[in-house]
């Protein structure tokens, strides 16, 4: 038999139907929903007099646009509540699990879906939100769509998808002291470029990768969409079934020992093939943090921003365009960068590792005068993993406040919002211009290194605070 | 959704020559609160094309009179990031009909072919010569013939094909969508779900 990729396995077992001439008509396990690319695929299905297929395999929470404090009121911008509010009825109407704010349930999609144990090996799994990368850290398939397919998906289970080339990106070797599974990110982008990974699916390989935790694994996952690719996952392994055994929606008993003998099944065959490969050495990376307007323009944060003396034509233009937007210089040295805003959370660093990492870090030092800082925690779930844990006092004694779950400001559609022209060090996933607020400029960075920032009130190598 | 069979346009084109054009730019987050499809395209490429005062800023090319058509030319890794199928509708309801480029990002392909908007992917020799047609004269017209997969600097006849999957092509000259096509599946999918 022909060896296959992980990412085959799972592929070839979803598929309903090939296409003629066209996509593969793939099955979906697990659908997550928000408020935000939800409501027109809803009102698709209502103009067609279409129902739900499968309700019970859809599952639903809103977090792009709420606030972050006051949670027990009404939201107060108008708009916001109505797309919420919409989301909660379309869930009662077609019978779906809807996890409203300040419930038990509520949290960031990507955060909540794992915590629950809906997240499993082996699954496809989709929703409208191109950060459904981060649950490939099961090694499940999943990937980001737009509402047209997330109509498709509730009309009936299935999305129309040619399928991807893979590529495998193996990382070798023992990460250094205050590098994280952000920094292998944002490292591996930087290498590969923000269209490096277009067209494929990932598979993450190599000691650097297995040893990280389930956290760290998602971190990694989340971030692949920022390459290009749909999507990143790594084989299930003891890791992962020991963070998944006994959580709410886990099998149980002989259920239980029937999917793990499927699960440890779930790994790319000796000599499977890839139509690209990267390799690296975590021994390379070092804590990052990007400089431009794109998750590829990251450096070392010891290092200095590169010249654009190489690059020619549109790639130079758009280089020096970037750092006009951030205020920067060729050449300058990122290590001592002013800092106005430290951002703490969303899909990508806002589980609870993330928490007390930073906790860590500032335990007996003080918030920098000066810069605002916003502890976001991913779900309801993590806030109170955080409160039990007393991270909450180790905050407070640092100067730090906690705020509640949500997307925040990560894309600002709520009201935290970085201010024309200020920085902002930020665990999130992307610093595009206005990602974070009209004219915010945003270093995207390790929950390790925003601490060293929210302490000194500079862009700082955490290393040397450590 | 319901959009314009597409055959062939022969149209301007408005250049935008920068290179990882994304979402966040095409429709700005804080845009995106709608519960309906209408109105995205006032709201296209927001920040670009509004100073901080609600300004219009002359320079931005789709602010530029002399430009206009149906075509908009872009530089690679055109719409990387979100997902948000909110910035293949800006585009389309801006009028737009084709967005030409050397690269897309792989979700913004998927989600415009699913609006009747065509993403046509030209080599980048080829991406240049629309860019520097554009510069001498804004008044070109380029032919998109999707039947023939071809597009066509007018002027000079010079011409590049492009590559599309055979079944989005049908639906896209036939104004179909995936969604009538896999309601009609229900059987199938009913028992490939007895499989698992």
């Amino acid at each position: 038999m022909k060896a296959k990729t992980l990412f085959d396995k799972i592929w070839d077992a979803h598929i309903v139907k090939q296409v003629e001439g066209g996509p593969n008509v793939l099955y979906i396990d697990r659908h997550f929903i928000h408020e935000v690319t939800s409501p027109v695929a809803f009102l698709g299905l209502k103009n067609r007099g279409l129902k739900v297929f499968r309700p019970e395999q859809t599952t639903a929470t809103p977090d792009h646009n709420v606030p972050t404090i006051d949670q027990h009121l009404t939201i107060k911008e108008e708009l916001s509540r109505h797309q919420v509010e919409t989301l909660k009825q379309n869930c009662k109407k077609h019978g779906i699990v809807y996890h409203g704010l300040g419930t038990d349930g509520h949290g960031v999609v990507h955060i909540i879906g794992p915590e629950m144990g809906l997240t499993q090996p082996g699954m496809t799994i989709v929703c409208g939100d191109s950060h459904t990368s981060t649950h490939g850290a099961f090694g499940a398939i999943a990937f980001g769509i737009g509402t047209s397919e997330v109509e498709m998906v509730l009309a009936s289970q299935c999305i129309m998808q040619p399928k991807p080339k893979k590529m495998r990106i193996t990382v070798n070797g023992k990460l250094g002291n205050g590098v994280t599974a952000k920094d292998i990110a944002l490292y591996i982008i930087s290498q590969i470029t923000t269209s490096g990974g277009t067209g494929h699916f990932i598979e993450y390989a190599g000691s650097a990768i297995t040893s990280l935790s389930m956290e760290g694994r998602m971190t990694l996952c989340n971030m692949s969409i920022e390459s290009g690719a749909r999507g990143g996952m790594i084989a299930p392994d003891e890791t992962t079934f020991e963070y998944v055994k006994g959580r709410e929606f886990a099998p149980k008993g002989e259920d239980w020992d029937k999917a793990l003998a499927k699960w440890k099944e779930l790994k790319s065959d000796e000599g499977a093939v890839f139509d690209t490969e990267f390799t690296f050495d975590a021994a390379d990376i070092e804590p990052m943090i990007t400089f431009g307007t794109n998750p590829g323009m990251g450096v070392g944060v010891s290092k200095h921003i590169p010249t654009s003396e190489k690059l020619e034509g549109t790639d130079k233009i758009t280089y020096q365009k970037s750092l006009q937007y951030m205020g920067y210089g060729e050449g300058d040295q990122m290590a001592g960068k002013p800092v106005d805003y430290v951002f703490v959370g969303s899909c990508t660093n806002g589980r609870i590792e993330d928490f007390r990492a930073f906790a860590q870090f500032v335990k007996g030092k003080k918030k920098a005068e000066g810069v605002t800082t916003w502890l976001v925690p991913g779900s309801k779930l993590v806030e109170k993993q955080i409160i039990e844990e007393g991270l909450v006092e180790v905050f407070e004694e640092a100067g730090f406040t906690l705020r509640q779950p949500g997307c925040s400001a990560c894309l600002a559609m709520n009201d935290d919002k970085i201010p024309t022209g200020k920085y902002s060090v930020s665990t999130s996933n992307r610093n595009f211009e206005g990602r974070q607020g009209p004219g915010a400029r945003t270093l995207l960075a390790s929950p390790l290194t925003a601490a060293a920032a929210a302490v000194t009130g500079v862009v700082t190598d955490p290393r040397e605070l450590m | 959704m319901v959009y314009e069979k597409f055959t062939t346009i022969t149209s301007l084109a408005v250049p935008l020559p920068i290179e990882n054009v994304d979402t966040d730019q095409i429709i700005p987050a804080r845009f995106l609160k709608a519960v309906e499809r209408k109105g995205f395209g006032d709201n296209l490429f927001r920040d670009w094309r509004y100073d901080n005062n609600g300004q219009l800023k002359p320079d931005f090319p789709l602010n530029d009179k002399k430009y206009s058509g149906k075509i908009l030319v872009g530089g690679k890794n055109f719409g990387s990031g979100s997902s948000r199928e909110h910035a293949a509708w800006a585009i389309y309801d801006y009028g737009f009909r084709v967005v030409v480029s050397s690269f897309f990002a792989d979700i913004f392909k998927n989600n415009s072919l699913n609006n009747g908007l065509l993403p046509v992917v030209v080599s980048p020799g080829f991406l240049q010569d629309i860019f520097n047609e554009i510069d001498v004269d804004p008044e070109a017209q380029f032919e998109v013939n999707l039947e023939n997969q071809t597009i066509q600097i007018v002027s000079s006849g010079k011409d590049e094909g492009f590559e599309i999957n055979p079944y989005k092509k049908h639906c896209l000259i036939n104004g179909l969508d995936d969604i009538d096509y896999l309601v009609e599946m229900k059987e199938e999918i009913q028992a490939f779900e007895k499989t698992k």
